[in-house]
Parts: C-alpha cells; structure tokens; sequence
C-alpha cells in the first residue's frame, strides 16, 4: 500500500483509584513466543465461552481433521468448538475443567493422530466485497471469542446494532502483572492483529481505529505503529501510564475517551466497541486464513518455572501437559493459578485443560505469593475507597456484605463493583474483600431468584384462585336455574290441578300465578330445612359476602385485572346472601302460619 | 503443590494496621518532645503511664473477651488512643487521673464496644471529655507555665504524692487565659501575660507547628488524606475570620490555630478514621462540623479547648453523614444518597 497512515497520539484522562502492584512482566516477555508440542489427547469443553454450552455434531469414534468442527453454537450467545488437531474422537463425557469449584462438565475427547492434517479451508481475501452478514457468520462458526478474559461470544458484538459504532478500542493495556501475552504478541504479530483490527472496523461500520496500551510496553508499541504504517492503516493512539486495573474495558474506556459506560449500559452506548489484541488477531485468522480459533497465545510465568515465556497452545491440552513441557518444578510451586495474581483463580485440578480465555498460567513460590495472613479488624481507613477504580466504598461494602445486610450492599451499589481486588491489595487489615463482595453478589443473585420464582408461584396461584371461583360460580348459576324452572313446572301442575272455573289464560294472570308459584316453591324448597340450617346458610352466606369484599379490596390495590372478576362474584354472593334470608324470613313466616292455621282458612 | 483453593487476589500490599499505628506514634514524637522541652517532664511521665495502662487495660478485656491477646496486641492501636490521651492531659494531673483516663478509654469507649474498629467515638476523646466534666479542677489548673520548669523530682512528686503544685508552676491554658481576661482587659494588656510569649503562646505554638509537621509526613505515607485537616482547619479559620475580627472582644485566629490542641486534634485526632466519616466528601463535612464546633464551644461554651466535645459531636454524625455523601460510582448519573435505593 502506498497512501501514508496516519498515526496521532491522543491526551489520556484520569482514571480514579489504582494501584501499583510489582509487575514482574520482564519474568517473560523476553523470549519470542514458542509453541508447546501437541499432546496426545486433548479435552474441549463445550463451554469455553459467556454463554449456552455449544452442542456436539460428532460421535465417539469419527474421524476428524483439524479445524473441523465439533460442536456448533446455540442460541445467540455460543460458540462453535473446532478440532485443534486432527484424530479420533475417543470420548464424550464429563470431565474436570478449569474452575475455581474443581467441577466437571461435559468435554470432547480427541486423540491425536500426529497428522495434524488440515481441513480444506476457505479464505476470504476480498472481505470487503462480502456481504457483512456473512463475515459475521463466518466469526460464529469460527468459534471466535473475546480472549481478555471473559469469553464473551465475538460475533455478537457485531451484531448488536442497537447504536451506531464510531470507534474501535484496541484494548492492549494488559495491566495485570505477569501476562506478556499480549506484548508478546503485538511485537510479534502486530499485522495479524491490525488487519483482524481493519476487518473488525469494516464490519461495524466505525470511522476510527483507537489503541490503549500501558507505557510499559514500548517495544510492541512501536511495533503496533510500524505495522499499521506498513499497512497504510489510520489509528489513533493513547499511552496510558503502568496502573492496574487500567485494562479493564470500562476503565480504558474511560481513560482513552474521558466518558463512562452508562451504569447498566455497554460500551456500544457510547458508539464503541472494545477488542483484546488476542481476538482480533482470531479474527484475521478466521476470515482471512479461515483458521477457527484452535490455539492461542498463553503466558506460562512464576518462580517455579523453569521457562518462563508466552507459548502457542493447542486448545484443550492439559493444563499439567502445557506446565511439564514448560519445566515447571510443581514441588516448588504453591498453586497455579490460572489468569494473573490480581484477577485469577488458583486451579484445584492441573489435569484440567486449557481453554479460549487462558491467557496466563502463573506459578508461583509459597515466597513470591505468600498466604494469606489472619486479617485485622476493619479500622475504616479508607485506603480501600481511594484504591477504588469504580469510586465504590469498599469499606461499606465490607460491613455490609459480612452481615449480610443486602439492602445495604445494593445501597452501596455492590453490583458495580468489578472484583478488581485493588481494595483488597491496598488493605492495611488484609481482609479478604473481593470475597466477602462475591458472596454479598451471590447471596443477591440467589434472593433475586428466589423473588422471581416467589412472584411466578403467587400468579399461578392467583390464577387458579380465579378458575375456580368462576367454576363455582357457573355451577351455581346452572343449580339456580335448574330449581327456577322445577319451581315453574310445579306451579303450572298444581294450577292446572286446582281447576278454577273461572281462570283465565291472560298474560297478568298467568305472571301473578309464577310469582305465587315461586313462593310457594321456595318455601317448598326450605320446608325441607330446618331453621337451625337457614341460620347456618345465612351465616355462611354472610361470611362468604365479607372474604369475597376484603378479597377484592386487595385486589383493587395489588392485582387490578382481577378487580372485575372478583366484583361479579361479589354481587352473586350478596344476591345469595339476600335469598339466604329471604329463604329464613319465609321459613319463620311458614312456622307461623303452621302455628295458627285458622288464618290459613280465613284468608 | 496442594490443590489449594485460593482466590483472587493473590498479591497483597505490604500494609498492615500495626504499620499504620506505628507511623502515627512516630510522627507523635516531635510535638511530644517540644511539650516535654516546652512546658514539663510530666508529658513524658504521662505518656509513660498512659502507655503502660493501656496496654494492661487492652490486654485483660481482650483475654476476657476471649480475643487473641498478642494478635491484638501487635496493631498498637491501643498505643495511639494512650498516647493522644498523654498528650492532651495537663502535664502536672495527678498520676491516677492519667491511669483513670486511659481505663476509660481503654475499656469502655473501645473494648466494650467491641474492640479495635468498633468504636463509634474517638476513644481517647472519650476518656478526655468524661474527665473534663468530671474533674474539672485538675483539668484546668494544672497545665505547666512555660517559664517556670520544675524540676524532674517536684513534677515527680506534683504527680505521684499529690504534693500541691509551687505557685507559677501551673496555670491556665492560653485560650483560657485569653478568654477570661479579654472580657476586662484590652488586647495588648491581655497579651502582656508570660503564656503569650514567644511566637503565639510560648510553647504551644511550637508544638502546634510540631504537630503539624507530624501530620504532614502522615499525609505524605498516604496514612491519612487532606480532607480532614484541611477542612477542619478551613472551618476553624473561617469561623474565626468572621468572628475574631476585633482582638479585643473575642480571641484572634492565631491563638485559634496555634495556641490550643487545634493541629494535634486536626491531624490525629478528627483523622481517626474508624470514627470518621468515610467518604472524601463526608470526610469534608465531618471536618468542617469539627472545625466550625471548635470555634462555637470555645466561644460560646464553657470550655476554652473544644477539639474534644467537637470530635465528639461529629463522631455522632458520622454515620448520617456517610449516608448523604457517597460518592457517585462509575457509570452512573448521580450519587445514591440517602438510606433508600431507587
């Protein structure tokens, strides 16, 4: 390419709070990245990823070659798992993986055939002639995810076209200590990542390429802006001085732009889209090589290993494969952690393998990361809050998730917090706080569930609540009806019975003669009774009209869909209420007339 | 290697509270030694005493309270609460008044309610005020004169037999002082007393500007943050700007600042953090309530020294203001204030 890049330098804002933990990056960015030999059988959980478990396409037994796929993406945030290499698949079962807990999951089995014979692969060159659908299809079926950390599915990111995206952040701060994983790479593979960096700003339609580093990187800095000159690629750089958490999405973010991702928002809100050198890389490589995401770059550091370094690593290779080809002394080592000393989690299993967000193995001396001591009380000096990157109160977070009072937390906004552990590197007490905020943030999670299912449960039940009362209610209207017209039919027979000479077939007559049949049907009706059952009947049809009128006070304030339902089947419970009575008065009238049945004749 | 289940993170700071506690009483000393030069050897009597009690008064309750004795211990915070009570106490009280004091603070205000950052008052400020109310003779008059030094077996014998103090030795504070005399006298007749020699108040303001300089190596380890001195300074000054205009009714700001417990109070005192307020803005608030309270109480009350009763007042409203002055987190519009969330 001939037309110069051009390549500015952009002021950086503040970001409050940090700290400045000893960095120990030069333990192995020194040595160029080598790559770890291929094991004999490697593991691939079907969820290396943010997101639904990707679904097996193959069965024990099959024959496949590298790169094929294994297991496909379900759902809109999955992705793909490929074969690293090509062999036999040997197994489908559960298996340990990398997880804080030691727990299994469902993995893939692979057993290397030593070929490592490539599937015919399909490069896109003129990517931008292709339809940006069809790119972005591409990345999915590539299984490309974010390789920072989380593992948020990579194509979705360009999907989401909720706002319209100016700007591409190149996140290449790597603030944790020990990782060189990105340095390495950027001095190494600075094109790849630049062209995976155009692909990306092509697909969302941005106008402007941006990179965040840390100055504590010179080297891949300069190589990063020899590369994009030598590419005749634009890009806007920001230096951002060696402070942890600075890699942080939302905090380089806000160090390169000055702006805050919106409490609950994403970076999109503010028209950016965030990419970690690594994943941008792989996504050079799906598009332009059509290679899905089967390695990657993991730096393997601490005093117990011999080789310190960044090695190129087969995806599902043991961890404790990747640690003895690197001269690991595991009688030295305390734990392994996998990720950095600030963020990452010491693996209770080594058999597990490594995965698409491995971007560390440190393996340190029980000297070099000491135990953790028994802490002090919390004295409220507030280093903590000045640590803060997130302007938390760290130490009211504290009180509040040791006592578990989770009103408060959320007071505090405990939700924000980022378990960045600045606070707790800071804290003179050394009071493990990230913990006490991950079980407040659990504790919070498991009670918000618990409302939702709360909520479901009082819908169901109100719901049939309603059904049977309207069952009921249609019973006792047919039972009305049904007494109505064996009234009717009575008074006809004995009308018809009496034969008046003298009765007329008019429509008065015939009316007075219901009603009196009526009557006498109803009085019939409570004949049967007895007055102590009336009584009862009516008490109960008063009570009825009394639950039925709180129930719907209730309902007027908490469920107001219910309101005209539960008002119908009050006015039929007081009209019941006032037959109840009248069925007594009539009853007590009957007793009377029994009592004196002179009146009978004289009437 | 085990398969240890540790979390994140796994590198900590080299902090720890006992470092904290040591930096304070380290930088205690220099006004320490220029009260001891200045006035008496009793300030170093105290403080010896002070100490001693302190730590058998702490080491009991938390034996008592089944608490690890050596751990506690070893923070040295019952140290700190000793030693800003040895400092605030008149250098010539009988010797029991200090031990009494420092049981006070020890036992009530700090292990009874539940021991080193449970306290919802400043402790040794506890014991001070209790003893300021409760024996208000000893507290007042036995302040040593700058140009009058007894000797080491006099203060010795003023502290342990209850040998009645040789006139001159003792007197009033300056802000006392100027505080009575000044509602009968001119300015330049009030200032024409011994206690107003030297720069300020002979003594005083030396060790007012040592006092200061201890918290200015406080701020500089990042052990405390500016808010605190600053605003309660701030208030201090303002208050008496507005106030204090005429030397001849109410007592200037130089005597405000330098004459009293005002940088002791604004540096180590109104910093301890657990009775504080938390935030930087609430910190600001809080010290500003002190500040302002200081200038009230000493002229209006009847105490010529306020810090005390004023760190006491805002230790109340410590918690209320930490409630209206959290600071806006990452991402959002404002602020949640208050004690509801939205």
């Amino acid at each position: 390419m001939t037309t110069l890049a051009a390549i500015a330098t952009d002021k950086v804002f503040a970001l409050k709070g940090g700290i400045h933990p000893q960095e120990r990056k030069t333990l192995s960015n020194t040595t160029p990245i080598t790559e770890v030999p291929l094991p004999s059988v490697l593991i691939l959980p079907l969820a290396m990823h943010l997101g639904a478990p990707a679904d097996p396409v193959v069965t024990v037994g099959m024959t496949v070659r590298k790169g094929d796929v294994l297991a496909t993406a379900v759902g809109g945030i999955s992705a793909a798992v490929h074969a690293p290499t090509s062999g036999r698949i040997c197994a489908i079962e559960d298996r340990v993986i990398a997880h804080e807990s030691g727990l299994s999951a469902p993995c893939i089995l692979l057993e290397a055939d030593g070929e490592d014979d490539w599937r015919e692969r399909h490069p896109i060159l003129n990517w931008r002639e292709q339809p940006v659908d069809e790119l972005i299809q591409r990345l999915r079926d590539s299984g490309v995810v974010g390789q920072g950390g989380a593992g948020f599915p990579t194509d979705v990111k360009y999907r989401n076209k909720h706002k319209p995206i100016t700007t591409l952040l190149i996140n290449a701060a790597e603030c944790e200590p020990y990782i060189t994983a990105d340095d390495r790479l950027m001095r190494e593979r600075a094109d790849e990542i630049l062209q995976g960096a155009n692909i990306a700003k092509h697909l969302l339609g941005a106008s402007t390429i941006r990179l965040g580093i840390e100055d504590n990187k010179p080297q891949a800095l300069t190589a990063m802006r020899e590369a994009a000159k030598r590419l005749g690629i634009d890009m806007r750089v920001s230096v951002v001085a060696t402070k942890y958490p600075s890699g942080g999405e939302r905090q380089l973010i806000q160090l390169v732009t000055g702006q805050e991702v919106p409490r609950g928002g994403l970076p999109s809100d503010l028209g950016i889209v965030c990419q970690n050198v690594g994943t941008l890389a792989s996504i050079y490589r799906a598009i332009q090589l059509d290679e899905p995401l089967i390695s990657r770059v993991t730096t393997v550091t601490g005093e117990a290993v011999d080789a310190p370094g960044n090695y190129e690593v087969r995806i599902g290779t043991p961890i404790e494969t990747v640690l003895n080809q690197t001269g690991v002394h595991l009688k030295k080592a305390d734990r392994v952690i996998m990720g950095g000393p600030m963020m990452g989690f010491a693996l209770p299993d080594i058999t597990a393998p490594l995965v698409k967000t491995t971007n560390c193995l440190l393996v340190p001396t029980r000297k070099e990361l000491p135990r953790p001591m028994p802490d002090n009380p919390c004295i409220r000096c507030g280093l903590c809050e000045q640590a803060c990157p997130v302007n938390l109160l760290p130490q009211q977070l504290f009180w509040a998730s040791k006592h578990r009072d989770l009103d408060a937390a959320e007071l505090h906004s405990i939700n924000d917090c980022i378990e960045c552990g600045a606070c707790a590197y800071v804290c003179p007490s050394r009071i493990p706080l990230v913990q006490y905020y991950r079980y407040a943030k659990g504790e919070l999670r498991n009670e918000q569930e618990e409302q939702i299912k709360a909520e479901r449960a009082r819908t169901r039940f109100e719901a049939r609540q309603a059904r049977l009362d309207k069952e009921r209610l249609e019973k006792e209207a047919r039972r009305k009806a049904r007494a109505k017209a064996a009234a009717d039919a009575r008074a006809a027979k004995a009308e018809a019975g009496s034969g008046e000479p003298d009765a007329q077939d008019d429509a008065i007559k015939a009316a007075m003669a219901r009603a009196k049949a009526k009557k006498a049907g109803a009085a019939q009706a409570t004949a049967d009774l007895s007055r102590v059952d009336l009584e009862k009947a009516l008490e109960l049809a008063a009570t009825k009209v009394k639950k039925a009128n709180e129930r719907l006070i209730v309902a007027e304030q908490e469920s107001p869909d219910m309101v005209p339902a539960l008002r119908k089947a009050l006015t039929k419970l007081e009209e019941k209420h006032r037959s109840a009575q009248a069925a007594l008065e009539s009853a007590a009238q009957g007793t009377r007339d029994a009592a004196d049945p002179k009146k009978d004749t004289d009437s | 290697m085990s398969g240890l289940n540790l979390t994140s993170p796994h590198v900590t700071g080299r902090l720890s509270v006992s470092w904290v506690m040591g930096w304070v009483l380290l930088t205690l000393v220099p006004g320490w030694i220029v009260l001891i030069v200045s006035f008496s050897v009793g300030y170093a009597i105290n403080m010896v005493l002070a100490l001693l009690t302190a730590l058998l008064a702490e080491a009991l309750l938390l034996a008592w309270r089944g608490r690890p004795v050596v751990f506690f211990l070893k923070d040295l915070s019952a140290l700190v609460t000793a030693a800003l009570l040895a400092l605030a106490l008149p250098p010539l009280a009988p010797w029991w008044l200090t031990v009494l004091g420092t049981m006070i603070a020890i036992v009530f205000a700090k292990q009874l309610f539940g021991g080193l950052g449970h306290n919802p008052f400043n402790p040794a400020m506890v014991a001070y005020a209790l003893l300021l109310v409760s024996l208000p003779l000893y507290m007042t008059t036995r302040w040593a004169s700058p140009d009058f030094t007894l000797s080491i077996a006099d203060t010795l014998a003023v502290i342990f037999t209850g040998q009645t103090p040789i006139d001159g030795a003792t007197g009033a504070t300056p802000l006392d002082v100027y505080k009575l005399d000044i509602s009968r006298l001119t300015s330049t007749e009030v200032l024409q007393s011994p206690v107003f020699g030297g720069w300020v108040a002979e003594g005083w303001d030396v060790a007012n500007l040592a006092f200061l300089a201890g918290g200015a190596v406080l701020l500089w380890k990042r052990i405390i943050t500016w808010h605190i001195p600053v605003s309660l300074l701030g208030g201090l000054g303002i208050m008496a700007l507005l106030f204090s205009g005429d030397a001849d009714v109410r007592t200037p700001i130089d005597l405000h600042l330098f004459a009293g417990a005002t940088m002791l109070g604004a540096f180590f005192i109104a910093t301890d953090p657990v009775s504080a307020a938390t935030s930087n803005r609430g910190k600001l608030v809080y010290g500003l309530g002190i500040g302002v309270l200081i200038y009230l109480i000493r002229t209006w009350g009847n105490y010529p020294d306020a810090v005390a009763f004023a760190v006491l007042l805002m230790n109340f409203a410590a918690p209320l203001i930490d409630h209206y002055t959290r600071p806006r987190v990452y991402g959002h519009d404002k602020p949640v204030k208050g004690f509801k969330n939205d």
